[in-house]
């Protein structure tokens, strides 16, 4: 199984980034899900776009980024099932400051040209721990604004692969499916940790656990099966 | 100096481009005319991303001959093209000079006077002068326009220029068109300004998304672009008059 994880704030051109993977991987043998807060409906449209097997996760009044967290495990093996190659996670991209990348995934992180120099600055985390920036909506930017925003995003990770593209159409994917035809299958689903600290909080997520599957946290944890969230204590 | 190379692709239908191989050779100029959504920014868009067959197009663009090395494509500071978008708003948080500034340090350029020149020939296109302390957001589009035209010129320093529709920004066009002329810049006009047109080397007429003619006038049109300029130098001093708050109270001969 090979992992990717999509973030980005809310508009930023995920979807049109995963779609644009889709039809650009050879064989169409990935699983989607998407994590969302209180509306999703890209699965629906992705299944019926591309005929690949999809999941969403709503995630109510728990946290998008600790509902995907836990998941994770389940997804892996739901994927396995499914006969799938890739597994590919959409964040909701509400908390700028979480990074849902895992070890041994390919973390993209997707922000658009038009949302202000001093974005980057602020989804920082997002990004820094990103394997590959993709910068959506790059046609309806001038060669200066383009150089400039590449320059912000260079200061907060100065090794950060960046993509160009108009996600509509695709142009500059090719860049990112080269990245992509590198990736390597998961060695250990059960070694795989975030990379990065989600902010301080009150669950074990939060509080710095990286482990990913809701065997491994406590408090107030979900699993793929079932929509409701369950409260496991210690 | 770099020579792009254009190659065919097809139209809307599929079908096949007809022209064999289009040259853009340094200090040329090309206008690329026809109706609205005949596919002119789309060649434009082609040509700024070195396109290798992966758009909607079909087409092929060669820099010097070959396929472009990567870095050429993806860092900016070795891509010899610069495109000026249509879309009159840039929505960089900082001001003239900060913005500037940055561009500068992403090009590691530290020569000291680059920001004022650039914004000295900015003012020269438009109207309302840029203040290097004005918010780069807070710009009308015709200053956005201006000043990212004299950046592409100056900080970009790119050897091919890419304009979509420069005349609709309310900006000094014949100067812009003069100043890129005379510092040996290529540039490609998308434009439905007959003036623009007149005054590039050649002209490519579009249709359904795919290259229909490329025409090169030979001295021909010499007349017309004669009048042409004339009627538009006419046209300058009414639109400078009437931004003056001038009423024109004068009686015209009829054509």
């Amino acid at each position: 199984m090979k992992l990717i994880i999509v973030a980005g704030p809310p508009s930023a051109g995920k979807t049109a980034v995963i779609r644009q993977i889709l039809s650009h991987l050879p064989v169409k043998n990935a699983a989607y899900l998407k994590i969302d807060v209180i509306y999703a409906n890209e699965d629906e449209e992705i299944t019926r776009d591309f005929g690949i097997p999809t999941r969403k996760v709503i995630s109510g009044d728990l946290c998008p980024d600790h509902a995907g967290i836990t998941v994770l495990s389940d997804a892996l093996l739901w994927a396995e099932a499914e006969g799938a190659e890739f597994l590919i996670v959409e964040s909701a991209g509400l908390c700028l400051r979480c990074t849902p990348y895992t070890t041994e995934s390919l973390g993209i992180a997707v922000l658009s040209a038009i949302s202000g120099t001093h974005s980057p600055y602020k989804m920082s985390p997002m990004i820094a721990l990103a394997d590959a920036a993709v910068v959506t909506r790059i046609d309806l930017v001038s060669q200066a604004e383009k150089e400039v925003f590449r320059e912000a995003i260079r200061d907060v990770a100065p090794a950060v692969e960046i993509v160009e593209t108009n996600a509509v159409i695709g142009t500059g994917m090719r860049y990112l499916m080269k990245i992509i035809n590198d990736l390597q299958p998961i060695t250990d689903p059960a070694a795989l940790t975030l990379r990065g600290s989600p902010p301080l909080g009150v669950c074990t997520v939060c509080v710095g656990k990286k482990q990913i599957g809701w065997e491994n946290h406590f408090g107030v944890v979900r699993r793929l099966e079932g929509a409701d969230t369950l409260f496991r204590g210690e | 100096m770099h020579t792009i190379t254009i190659l065919p692709g097809h139209d809307r239908n599929g079908n096949p481009e007809t022209f064999e191989a289009l040259h853009l050779r340094p200090g040329d100029t090309l206008a690329i005319v026809g109706p609205t959504g005949s596919g002119k920014s789309a060649f434009i868009n082609d040509i700024e991303v070195f396109a290798q067959g992966d758009t909607a197009t079909g087409r092929r663009i060669l820099l010097d001959g070959e396929t472009p090395p990567e870095r050429f494509v993806r860092d900016p500071a070795c891509k010899p093209i610069a495109l000026i978008t249509q879309t009159t708003k840039c929505l960089a948080d900082l001001t003239v000079e900060e913005f500037l500034g940055m561009h500068l340090r992403a090009r590691k350029i530290t020569e000291g006077d680059l920001i004022e020149k650039t914004i000295r020939l900015a003012n020269e296109f438009t109207g309302e002068p840029i203040r290097p302390e004005c918010r780069i957001s807070s710009l009308s589009g015709g200053q956005t326009r201006s000043l990212l035209i004299a950046d592409a010129v100056i900080i970009s320093n790119a050897p091919i220029i890419l304009l979509d529709e420069v005349e609709n920004a309310g900006i000094f066009r014949d100067r812009v068109i003069t100043c890129l002329k005379k510092s040996g810049t290529s540039v490609i006009f998308v434009t439905h300004d007959p003036l623009v047109s007149l005054m590039s080397d050649r002209r490519i007429v579009m249709g359904n998304g795919a290259v229909k003619a490329v025409l090169e006038p030979d001295g021909s049109e010499e007349s017309v672009l004669k009048h042409v300029t004339e009627i538009d130098l006419y046209l300058s001093s009414l639109r400078e008059r009437l931004r003056s708050g001038e009423v024109l109270r004068e009686t015209v001969a009829a054509a």
